[in-house]
Formats: structure tokens, C-alpha cells, sequence
């Protein structure tokens, strides 16, 4: 239709693309350092190089990168050289020691350093690759794909990998020819709930209202999820392309990106890939010359929960206080200043971004069914050996993504239960783990896919401890609107607390179950409605745990603090060794009769130090629960048990 | 245009602003016109702004944007007391945050919690009497790989964090406090 946008794009990608060849045909080092990797000490890695890179008169480029999803083996380093035998090397547990050898070896010298080897970044001849292990056959990286790979400060590189070629191909083609297109590809909302993407689209679209909002979710706030935050922090460019191209579909002027004040990173990343699309023409006033204007403001939250529901989103961004409010009337026809608005995740958007430019037929190849198309991308946390990001084709199974992708429960513990979904979801047991993963299935077993945070549980884990806790978190954040999720939820913890510490009564568990039914009744959003979850799903498929709890006074994997007690199996006890006695942070444990270690249990805050301080040759400490099964020597406590 | 703050009946609450917050405040409020327009959809930026020149947010604040801003003041406080981000006493020297997210939790971010609360000798949301230290548990910081996980001054990200850290953590900040001393 229009040749002229078309035409300055072609010309801006062509010079992006050569930038990015240039980029490789000479050395180069990344370094991870979104938020996971500055936890394992990627800045100082970071430091470390460029200073010995300096120290030896080079410069060599050295790139910051987003999460590569191998949170596990952070800070990653890749270095690349083209003129040497090798492919691009991944190397991984990388500390500034190992850093300086890397300089030293790998790149000022000829020596690849494989024992610091993760892998070769690509499948190659000569080594092992990252996608020889095991996990990349499930694995199928769409929406992080650019994720550590690329430097997200610069929009050229994600130009160059292919982006903001839909939003190109978008402006060329009708609005209502991109909902078509998106409505064909099936396209779910990646928040949680999996509502319908564009149906949401249709109703703003063809709302008379103007004029019309879109507000990209980026709140985040469940515990144990943090796909977002490395999206936005890894590759921010392709969800302001994926907003640009709703906004052109359902013909909105002005969007918000509400993003997380506790991700300050995702905020500096987002500011500065909105300034650099503005000064790219790529957003702001006539895009690409092709006549829409769309302007992005980025918005902070500030720490509510609630405020991922779409309704308390808007209340924020009015300035109010988070409070959610019925629905109908839906945003799509009445949302931010009364006003049409559609509210997004940033998966979804993101996912727009790939399914424009590169068609339905690539997209639908993807995933199982009409019902669940796409991928689904988990964080996956807990007890797992492989901790980290990982994007899987819907229909892959639990079992698959936790033993295959994840690498199974680390210490050779025996795998309890899956937490997925936040506070909203619920555990699964073992018997679900051949479930395939889809919106469905996942909320028939109890839970819900949530926003993909998925937490393993070992035997040391309690089913009761871990409803307490999202209780906790759900009593703490009920914005007190439905007197049911304010007091409910509260009563509910209330319960739970005195099952946690053995004071619960027969009955307990049936006002529990009665209590969960009501709040999911009887509340006004999600918040409320999914908060008994954790509870009913424990109640479903682990209710001997609370039994044990509450008739013998037993936590089964010994974690509640008021049902257990470290023991020094005097036997056991190394009696020249100190090393418990040094650790201990509150001084409780001292030498006893003929040098034995002693814990004073009405010192000791069960904090655990102690336990890997003991040389794995003695294994003198142990966990014991009930109370009533320590040892003689200590009658008070037993009282007091 | 802020002759208000003398106006403040500072009587009739407690407030233990300092002259140099005070003048962290009134040039903030001086430089709002610059770039905010007034309407009630600025409220939540303008406090965040407010919170990160003066280190939290002093009655005087409140009154001040509620001014600035034409709305009645209890719209103010209800915001700020509504949203976790915000806080309504002054901040330590250095803020911990111990994050308390489910992956935290099953690692056992509660038990940092109480290593923090043990040593520092305050609970959360307190500040210690000299200042240096304030403490806070966070939701979900999104750096589950890494849990149990504390943040320090909101950008220094401290992963598998143990009891012994915490008084590794303690005992950096006091030698440099020394070495700052005695400089």
C-alpha cells in the first residue's frame, strides 16, 4: 500500500544487519548480568574483565547481556573468537579468579580453557554444545530466544535478529487484518488466566469510545515467577514491538508499561529501549511514515499484588489505590479514565511481536491444539538442580520439564510436589507429572498455570508449612475490599498457624475446607477467588500431612519449627571437632560431658547452620520430630513440646 | 507557591524531619511544575519521586503533594499507605530487603529474616536507632535461581545468602565504617 515506510525500515535493518556481521568477525565477550546473574556476582566478573582488558592495551568489545535462562550456572561469560578453531564457548560458575585466567587464557591467548566449559554456545564439530544436553530436546526458545544473546541497549542487535519486522509487516496490513491473524493463531493472555487475546482486542476495538488505552502488565508480583523480569530485562525491544502492533490493531494512541518498582533493572532496561525506539521512529509520531502515532509511557508499581489484577492496575495508574472493582464493565469497554483499554502481559505482547512476523503457519506448528497453541515459558526454582528459565511447546509434561529440562532434585532427594502458579495455584503431587501442560489440564489437577513460576518440593518440604505461606503472602496482600478474602484468608492463616505449631483440634480441617470454598465464592477478583488454592490442593492430595500435624503432634518432613529439634547424636559426635559450636550464630551449642556437643534447645532458633558444618564423615546431626522422641536428657523442653 | 510548610501545624503529629530533608522537600515541590502536570494520575509517580530524594515520606510531603496536586490530603495517605513501595519513616544509612518469595522461602528465607532481625536488633519495617540499617522483606525480588536472596541498598543482589553471611554482610559495613572513622 504504502512504500515509503517499507523502504526506510529495509534500509535501517540492512545497516543493522551488517553492524551485527561486523560484530562477529571480530573477538567478543557477554557477560550475563540481568538480575540473576549480579546475584552470582556478575558485575564484578564484569569488572574483572574489563580491567584486565585494559591492563593489556586491548579492546575487545565486552557486551552486558540479559539471561541466557541457565540461572544455575551463573555468571556466564561467552567469548568468541572467530579466527580460532573453536565456536563460541559458554563458560559458566565464572568468579573474577576464573575471569582473569579466561582473559589471561581464552582470549589474550590460545589455550579455550574447557574446564570452566559449560559448552559451545552452538552445535558444532569440535565440542560439546549446549544444545547436546539432554534438556534441549524439550526445550523450544521462542519468546527468549534473543534472551542473553543479544545486548539489550541496543536496538540494532534485536533489528538484526529479526526484530521490529513485524511491526513493519503490521503497518502494511489493515488493523483488523492483525486481529484476524492473531485470532487465528490461537493466541491465549500468558498471565495466568489464558483468556482469549482477541476477543479482549475486538471488544476495544470496535468500542466507539475514544480514545483507547493499552497498558502492558509487566506487575509481576507472584513469588517464584520471574519470566517477565528476564523478558524485560533481556529483550525489552520485543515487547514494545508486540505493544506498537496492538495498539495499531485495536487503534490505540497512548500505552503505559507498568512495570515493577522491585525490578529496577527491567525499569532502567525498558527507559532506555523506549528512548532509543522514539529516536528510531519506530514509536512516537508517525511511525515508520506510516501515519499511526503511538506513544509509550513506562509506569512504576509499587508493590501491591493486587495490582496484577487488570481493574487495581488501572486504579494505580489513575493514582488511587489498588483497589480491583466488578467486572462487567469490562476495560475493553470501560478502563483507565473510563476509557476502552486493553491490558496485556508481556508474554503475550511479546508473543504478538513473533506470531506478525513470522506467520500463523510457524506459530500453530507450535504447541498441541486450537486450545493451547504457543509455548509456555516456567521459572523454574526450589529444589531442582537446574534452577532458571526455560520455554517449553505447550503439552510438554511436568515430569519432562522438571527431570529433563530442570535436571531432577538435586542431593538425591526424592521429588515431593510441584507448586505451580504462585499463590493462585496449587501443588501437584507425583502422580500428575505426566500431565501435558496446558491451560486445561493444569487447572482440572487443582492448579493453574498461573504466570509460570514452578517451585519444587522435596521431602524436606511441608505441604502445611508451604499453605501457610502463601496464606501468609494472600492474607498480607487482600486489598480488604470483600470481607470474605480479608477476613477468610485471615482465619484460614489463623488455622493453618496452629496446625504449623501442633495446637489444632480434631475439626480443624473441616471449617478449613468450608472457610477455602466461601473466599473462592464469594470474592470480587482472582486474588481472592484462587487464594484458598494452595490450601485445597495440599487438603486434596496431602491430607495425611495435616493429619500427622494435628493428631501426633509430627511434622513429617520436619520443617515446622515448633514440632522439631536439632539433635547431636552424642554416639556420632567427633568430640575433638568444634566446628558446629564455631558456626552457630546464636551460640547454642556447647561442649557437654566428656567433649560431646550439646544443643541448648531453648537457645537454639532452629536455623540449621549447623547441620552442613558437621563433617559429612560424622553426620552427627539430626532433625527429630515429634518433640516427644528426643532424647531423655532434655525433659524441659518436652514439657514445654 | 508552597507557603503551606509554614503553615503546617507541626504539633500534631510527630515528625522528625530534618532542615536538610526539609530542603530536599521544598525543592522537589519547587521543581514538580517543571515536568508533572497536576492530575490525580501523577500522584503515585510524584511520591516515588518524592521517596527517592528525601529516603521516605514525611508528613509534610503528603500535605505538600496533596496541595500541589488539589486533592484532599486523606487521598494521599491512603495511596501511600496502600502500596508496599512506600514508607513513612526515615530509612537507615543502608536498606536490607530480605526477599520472601516461595522459592526463598522453601530455602529458607525466613530463617535470613530472623538472622537479620537478630543481629540488627529491630524487626522489619524499623529502622536501627543510629540509622545505619533498615529492614524489610520484599514479596519476590524474581531471583528465585538464587534464593534465599537479600538486597541491599535496592541494587546490590546478595544470592544464597546463610545466617554466617549476614554476619559477613554486618561485619563489611563496620570495618568500613572504622576505616571511614578513622580516615
Amino acid at each position: 500500500m504504502n512504500s515509503g515506510p517499507a523502504l526506510a525500515f529495509e534500509k535501517r535493518k540492512a545497516l543493522a544487519e551488517s553492524r551485527w556481521k561486523e560484530l562477529f568477525q571480530q573477538p567478543r565477550i557477554l557477560v550475563g548480568t540481568a538480575t540473576c546473574g549480579r546475584a552470582a556476582g556478575g558485575l564484578e566478573v564484569l569488572k574483572t574483565i574489563r580491567e584486565e582488558l585494559k591492563k593489556a592495551g586491548q579492546s575487545i568489545p565486552v557486551m552486558e547481556v540479559g539471561c541466557m535462562g541457565h540461572c544455575y550456572a551463573e555468571p556466564l561469560v561467552v567469548i568468541s573468537k572467530p579466527d580460532s578453531d573453536y565456536a563460541p564457548i559458554v563458560y559458566g560458575y565464572v568468579t573474577p579468579e576464573i575471569a582473569r585466567l579466561l582473559v589471561r587464557d581464552s582470549i589474550l591467548g590460545d589455550d579455550p580453557s574447557l574446564e570452566f566449559m559449560l559448552g559451545a554456545l552452538e552445535a558444532n564439530e569440535a565440542l560439546p554444545s549446549l544444545t547436546d544436553l539432554p534438556r534441549f530436546r524439550y526445550e523450544k526458545p521462542v519468546l527468549l530466544e534473543n534472551c542473553g544473546r543479544i545486548d539489550p541497549e541496543d536496538v540494532d542487535q534485536y533489528i538484526a535478529n529479526g526484530g521490529y519486522a513485524g511491526l513493519d509487516k503490521a503497518l502494511e496490513m489493515k488493523p483488523q487484518d492483525v486481529i484476524e491473524l492473531v485470532r487465528k493463531a490461537g493466541l491465549k493472555g500468558r498471565g495466568g488466566a489464558g483468556f482469549s487475546t482477541v476477543v479482549k482486542w475486538e471488544t476495544c476495538r470496535n468500542s466507539a469510545e475514544t480514545p483507547k488505552y493499552l497498558i502492558c502488565n509487566g506487575d509481576e508480583g507472584d513469588p517464584g515467577a520471574f519470566m517477565d523480569r528476564a523478558i524485560l530485562e533481556s529483550d525489552p525491544h520485543s515487547v514494545i514491538e508486540g505493544m506498537i502492533i496492538a495498539a495499531y490493531a485495536i487503534g490505540a494512541g497512548l500505552g503505559y508499561i507498568y512495570v515493577r518498582a522491585e525490578y529496577p533493572l527491567a525499569v532502567e532496561r525498558v527507559r532506555h529501549a523506549l528512548r532509543q525506539a522514539e529516536d528510531s521512529n519506530l514509536l512516537g509520531k508517525n511511525i515508520l511514515g506510516s501515519g499511526f502515532s503511538f506513544t509509550i509511557r513506562l509506569f512504576e508499581g509499587s508493590g501491591a499484588f493486587v495490582c496484577g489484577e487488570e481493574t487495581a492496575l488501572i486504579a494505580s495508574i489513575e493514582g488511587k489505590p489498588g483497589l480491583p472493582r466488578h467486572r462487567p464493565p469490562f476495560p475493553a469497554t470501560k478502563g483507565l479514565f473510563g476509557k476502552p483499554t486493553i491490558i496485556n502481559n508481556v508474554k503475550t505482547l511479546a508473543s504478538v511481536s513473533r506470531i506478525v512476523s513470522r506467520g500463523l503457519g510457524w506459530y500453530s506448528s507450535l504447541g498441541i491444539n486450537d486450545h493451547s497453541s504457543g509455548t509456555a515459558v516456567f521459572a523454574l526454582a526450589g529444589k531442582v538442580v537446574n534452577t532458571g528459565l526455560t520455554e517449553v511447546p505447550m503439552g510438554t509434561s511436568l515430569r519432562q520439564v522438571i527431570f529433563e529440562v530442570g535436571g531432577g532434585i538435586p542431593k538425591g532427594k526424592k521429588f515431593k510436589a510441584v507448586q505451580i502458579g504462585g499463590p493462585s495455584g496449587g501443588c501437584l503431587p507425583e502422580s500428575t507429572l505426566d500431565l501435558p501442560i496446558d491451560f486445561d489440564s493444569l487447572t482440572e489437577a487443582g492448579a493453574m498455570m498461573g504466570s509460570g513460576g514452578m517451585v519444587v518440593l522435596d521431602e524436606d518440604d511441608c505441604m502445611v508449612d508451604v499453605a501457610r505461606f502463601f496464606l501468609e503472602f494472600t492474607q498480607n496482600e487482600s486489598c480488604g475490599k470483600c470481607t470474605l478474602c480479608r477476613l477468610g484468608t485471615r482465619q484460614m492463616l489463623e488455622i493453618l498457624q496452629s496446625i504449623a505449631q501442633g495446637k489444632a483440634m480434631a475439626g480443624d480441617l473441616k471449617v478449613l475446607a468450608e472457610l477455602a470454598r466461601d473466599v473462592k465464592a464469594a470474592s470480587l477478583c482472582n486474588l481472592g477467588k484462587t487464594a484458598p488454592n494452595p490450601i485445597l490442593t495440599t487438603l486434596r492430595y496431602f491430607e495425611e500431612e495435616y493429619e500427622a500435624h494435628i493428631k501426633e503432634g509430627r511434622c513429617p518432613a520436619r520443617r515446622c519449627p515448633d514440632l522439631m529439634a536439632y539433635y547431636i547424636i552424642p554416639e556420632k559426635c567427633e568430640r575433638s571437632c568444634d566446628a558446629c559450636v564455631g558456626t552457630c550464630t546464636v551460640e547454642a551449642i556447647y561442649v557437654g560431658q566428656k567433649r560431646v556437643k550439646v544443643i541448648d534447645q531453648a537457645k537454639c532458633v532452629k536455623c540449621g547452620t549447623c547441620v552442613p558444618a558437621c563433617p559429612p564423615q560424622y553426620n552427627a546431626i539430626v532433625k527429630i520430630s515429634p518433640l516427644s522422641e528426643l532424647p531423655e536428657a532434655l525433659p524441659a523442653l518436652k514439657a514445654k513440646g | 507557591m508552597i507557603e503551606y510548610l509554614a503553615e503546617v501545624n507541626l504539633t500534631h503529629h510527630q515528625s522528625d524531619i530534618t532542615p536538610e530533608e526539609r530542603q530536599k522537600l521544598f525543592d522537589f515541590l519547587n521543581s514538580l511544575g517543571q515536568h508533572c502536570s497536576r492530575e490525580q494520575s501523577d500522584l503515585i509517580p510524584i511520591l516515588q519521586g518524592a521517596q527517592s530524594r528525601i529516603g521516605y515520606l514525611p508528613a509534610e510531603a503528603m500535605l505538600g503533594i496533596a496541595e500541589y496536586l488539589g486533592i484532599p490530603e486523606i487521598d494521599v495517605y491512603s495511596v501511600a499507605t496502600f502500596y508496599n513501595q512506600f514508607r513513612l519513616n526515615p530509612p537507615g544509612k543502608h536498606s536490607i530487603r530480605v526477599c520472601l518469595g516461595t522459592a526463598c522461602h522453601i530455602g529458607g528465607g525466613h530463617i535470613i529474616l530472623d538472622a537479620w532481625k537478630r543481629r540488627l536488633g529491630i524487626d522489619k519495617k524499623q529502622t536501627t536507632p543510629d540509622r545505619e540499617f533498615d529492614l524489610d522483606t520484599v514479596a519476590c525480588v524474581g531471583c528465585c535461581a538464587m534464593a534465599p536472596v537479600t538486597v541491599i541498598d535496592s541494587t546490590e543482589v546478595h544470592g544464597k545468602v546463610s545466617p554466617t553471611r549476614v554476619d559477613g554482610l554486618l561485619l563489611g559495613y563496620k570495618l568500613q565504617k572504622e576505616k571511614e572513622a578513622s580516615a
